[in-house]
């Protein structure tokens, strides 16, 4: 009928617009990236041609470095899942005390940069660690740091994702309804046997998905293998991706695309290995109630507690004590007493050094634009998903998953495959500035807002809204006056999520940084391959400083946010 | 000019037929009860009326604006009316006022109008003085009270209520019965009102609309409705009725017929139009019975009883026809106990017009 109310059409025309805008926005962040960087695989400077996919897999040097990717991956998986399902286990099923402290402490390597992990082990080993000469335990000079290889590599990647397999692990053990294990007990099963026959394989779906996730970040993780590898000349493909492209600037990027397409790849497969794995059997859990009641370790419950606290230390502090020591001494390799301690290296870093200073502003800028410019997508994107069940953005919601899914170096070579040309008809190349890497930030870190902000919205009362509606209030108001407010927590937990993992990241803004747009990771990475030790650690001892204290502040407005929005709040 | 009129409207989700061609004539001021019990299709009539979902076949009405057909659908903020909602829905970010105040500031209404409407609002639901409280701190029947004013402040031509008691404990319940009642005499407002409980629905409603299935089986005054129910499922669902096979004997005369029921003869109200002969059935309700002596009236054998407070409830079976169980009311002391024949005498009842569908 053509006679619609003016203000009626007006209404429509507001929804649709947004809609179309986000479904754009989306889309341009998750799915034209990918597409340019396959159109690349395929026809290289936009010409149909095999001419350097053939010369990147007849090298020697793509295969050598696709089997350690492949070998560190899955060893490094192999270990977190060991250790992070464990301890999973051990916390979530038993009566051990401080649960809470416990969580934040195991999770919070995950939130610290790997790069930074990589950096903090290396001076706990080696015959210069400051702390190894501290207790007169370092070894004789000329020695090898024994963490420049691969065994170094795959152990620094379990330490680093366990808390991922701990995570979705825990997650899945607190949805297991009680009436399962109280069951198999009644029946007679002892504890363990109940662990064994019940337990384990109801939780087969999250410990999958855990496995993924673990083999997927460990793959695409750049830090680690950048520090401990290329000293030793170990290359694994996001390394090989950046040595090309740093020695041999864009002219090579038709085969970096290709590298990253082969990375891309194997990402793709390891979740299609997931998904056809959870599709064989029926896990599906039909009651929901409260959690199981804890199994009470009695005598053993002390010994648990110092061993948990134990491994908690060893991954934590001890690492974190090497940073600190080393980021006192005046020299790498003076040893550290109260004559040579010295604040001097902070203040280099904090006050003179000309990159690391801008590294501070620009890491600060560009991920605290990409947390907000995310929340403000987010929060409408969110409410078409959820409560207007679109299903063209519920398709782009898988599509947002996937620049997170695959490993940053690829979706770094996708912005520069986007960027190195001026932009249609701008005129204007976005190819070094920082605006790449918002754009990259942006890309890579959608979905890192967009899950807290959608089980945000799943937590409300939909006739909050219905009742806005109802009084009058068009999408825009109603958007702004009472569905922002009321996701708030959750927006604001997702928004600290991206801005913290952009603040610490170094893999996309590794291969997207010039002198001018450095980022903090991309400093420290500088400092340590220059030989400077003592600035990086002190950079990197302020990091973690700041990381910390950005997640302790989350603890204030914790009790208002869903459950599992924040991975270090219990 | 407020007058809502629902034209055959049909919804479908999926290949389930939620509203199965409903109708429904609301005039000006009145107050319709809908009633059904949970699945019955009420919530999405009064969500098709609300404007949040879209109708798949008739149209919807409100003076001569059409707002929702096949064709068109007026969103809801665009529909001008008020909702009361069973989870009372006041946002938890603002104070009383605040969300009292919300649909005149959308409205474009701006302070001193706006204060003295909010105040005055607050005034009618005798929240005078919570002007500054959160929600989060209010007790159920006060928040029921904000969402009245909230509903009500922008003076709508037609309010919905949502089961707006079904969250309240019982001694409030009667309170708000009184309070709804009191202001829809006070403001005139048309209101139709979602419930699943008919003691509210009659105590409240000028008419009551019972809806089954996704259809509207009968809309009829309270009195009506439970003296003359349309159809076997009304007169099951509404006053706990028995329904009875009967046979008609005689045509109606001056509202009534003679009818054999159980094996005995008795004279029933039924249609002007009833027919004379054939088979029928007959709704009674409990007090429609009579204890008589063993030997006259229908034989029945008792079953249980029940004390309900000054009287019982006795369930008993006819000894003629024994998988039949009745209910009628016994005054204490109880006149039989379970096991004994007591005689019952049939004193009114009613012929139901339309056949059983399912039978």
């Amino acid at each position: 009928m053509s006679l619609a109310d003016a203000s009626t059409t007006r209404t429509r025309v507001v929804e649709t617009g947004l809609l179309w805008g986000l479904v754009f926005l989306v889309a341009g962040l998750s799915l034209l990236p990918i597409g340019r960087l396959v159109f690349e695989g395929l026809a290289p400077g936009g010409q149909l041609s095999t001419s350097s996919l053939g010369k990147v897999l007849a090298s020697p040097t793509t295969w050598t470095a696709t089997a350690n990717s492949l070998v560190t991956a899955i060893a490094g998986t192999v270990l977190a899942v060991l250790l992070g399902g464990t301890v999973a286990l051990v916390t979530s099923l038993t009566d051990i005390r401080a649960r809470n402290a416990f969580t934040f402490c195991f999770v919070l390597p995950l939130m610290i940069a790997p790069q930074v992990t990589a950096l903090a082990w290396l001076q706990l080993f080696g015959p210069s660690s400051t702390l190894l000469k501290l207790i007169g335990m370092a070894p004789a000079l000329g020695s090898r740091n024994p963490l420049y290889s691969r065994e170094g590599i795959i152990l620094l990647l379990g330490l680093q994702y366990a808390p991922l397999v701990f995570l979705t692990l825990r997650a899945g053990l607190r949805a297991l309804p009680k009436e399962l294990i109280e069951a198999g007990l009644a029946a007679g099963a002892s504890p363990l046997t109940v662990l064994r026959t019940v337990v384990l394989p109801l939780m087969t779906p999250p410990l999958i998905a855990g496995i993924a996730l673990c083999f997927v970040s460990s793959l695409g993780n750049f830090g680690i293998p950048a520090f401990l590898g290329i000293p030793g000349n170990f290359l694994v493909l996001p390394t090989l991706i950046y040595q090309r492209l740093a020695g041999l600037g864009p002219g090579v990027l038709s085969e970096v695309a290709i590298l990253s397409l082969l990375i891309g790849v194997i990402a793709m497969a390891g979740i299609l290995v997931q998904d056809f794995m959870l599709r064989r059997r029926d896990f599906r859990i039909t009651t929901t109630s409260s959690a199981a009641r804890p199994f009470e370790l009695g005598r053993w419950r002390t010994p648990v507690e110092i061993l948990l606290w134990t491994v908690a230390i060893l991954i934590l502090a001890l690492p974190f004590l090497g940073l600190i020591t080393t980021s006192l001494i005046p020299a790498f390799g003076v040893p550290l007493n109260a004559r040579t301690a010295t604040l001097a290296n902070y203040a280099y870093v904090l006050f003179e050094h000309a990159a690391a200073k801008r590294a501070f502003v620009n890491s600060f800028v560009m991920s605290a634009t990409a947390a907000i410019v995310i929340v403000l997508i987010c929060v409408p994107l969110a409410y078409f998903i959820v409560w207007k069940k679109s299903r063209l953005l519920r398709l782009l919601n898988m599509a947002a998953e996937l620049p997170y899914a695959m490993p940053g170096v690829v979706l770094a070579i996708a912005a520069i495959l986007l960027f190195l040309k001026p932009l249609p008809l701008l005129g204007f190349s976005l190819y070094n500035t920082i605006w790449i890497i918002v754009f990259a930030y942006l890309a890579r870190f959608l979905v890192l807002g967009l899950r807290p902000i959608v089980s945000g919205y799943l937590q409300l009362d939909r006739t909050l809204e219905e009742a806005a509606q109802i009084a009058g209030a068009g999408l825009v108001r109603r958007l702004v006056t009472i569905i922002f407010p009321l996701v708030a927590p959750a927006a604001v937990a997702g928004a600290l999520l991206i801005f913290l993992t952009a603040f610490n990241e170094l893999t996309v803004s590794a291969l997207l940084w010039t002198s001018g747009t450095e980022t903090l990771g991309v400093v420290v990475f500088s400092f340590e391959q220059g030989g400077d030790s003592t600035y990086a650690s002190a950079l990197a001892a302020v990091t973690v400083v700041v990381t910390i204290g950005l997640m302790l502040s989350t603890l204030l407005f914790a009790s208002k946010l869903p459950q599992g929005v924040l991975p270090w709040r219990d | 000019m407020a007058r809502l009129k629902i034209d055959r409207a049909r919804k479908y989700f999926g290949s389930y037929t939620a509203l199965d061609d409903v109708s429904l004539d609301v005039e000006d001021g009145e107050f319709i009860a809908v009633l059904g019990a949970s699945g019955c299709g009420k919530t999405t009539l009064l969500r098709q009326i609300a404007g949040f979902d879209k109708l798949d076949g008739g149209q919807i009405t409100i003076g001569d604006r059409l707002l929702s057909s096949s064709e068109r659908h007026v969103p809801p903020e665009h529909r001008k009316i008020g909702i009361v909602f069973q989870s009372y829905a006041l946002w938890p970010h603002m104070n009383v006022a605040e969300n009292v105040a919300y649909g005149l500031t959308v409205a474009g209404v701006r302070d001193p109008e706006r204060a003295r409407r909010v105040a005055a609002a607050l005034d009618l639901v005798g929240l005078t003085g919570f002007a500054e409280r959160r929600p989060g701190l209010l007790s159920g029947g006060q928040r029921q009270r904000v969402a009245l004013a909230r509903c009500l402040v922008t003076e709508p031509s037609l309010v919905l209520l949502d089961e707006p008691l079904a969250n309240l404990d019982v001694h409030l319940r009667a309170s708000m019965e009184e309070e709804f009642s009191r202001f829809h005499e006070r403001t005139g407002t048309t209101m139709v009102y979602i419930t699943h409980d008919q003691a509210e629905a009659m105590a409240l409603a000028d008419r009551i609309a019972v809806m089954d299935r996704g259809r509207l089986l009968q809309l009829a005054t309270p009195s009506l409705l439970y003296r003359e129910p349309a159809n076997a499922t009304v007169a099951g669902f509404i006053g706990d009725g028995m329904i009875l096979p009967a046979r008609l004997l005689s045509k109606p005369e001056a509202g009534r017929c003679k009818v054999e029921v159980l094996g005995v003869e008795a004279v029933m109200r039924c249609r002007p139009d009833q027919p004379a002969a054939g088979h029928a059935q007959i709704c009674l309700r409990a007090r429609d019975f009579a204890i008589v002596q063993e030997n006259e009236g229908i034989a029945a054998r008792v079953d249980r009883l029940s004390y309900q407070g000054g009287f019982f409830r006795m369930e008993v079976r006819p000894v003629a026809s024994s998988e039949t169980v009745l209910h009628l009311d016994a005054p204490e002391p109880a006149p039989a106990g379970p096991g004994d024949i007591i005689g019952l005498r049939i004193s009114d009842g009613w012929v139901i017009p339309e056949p059983d569908r399912a039978a």
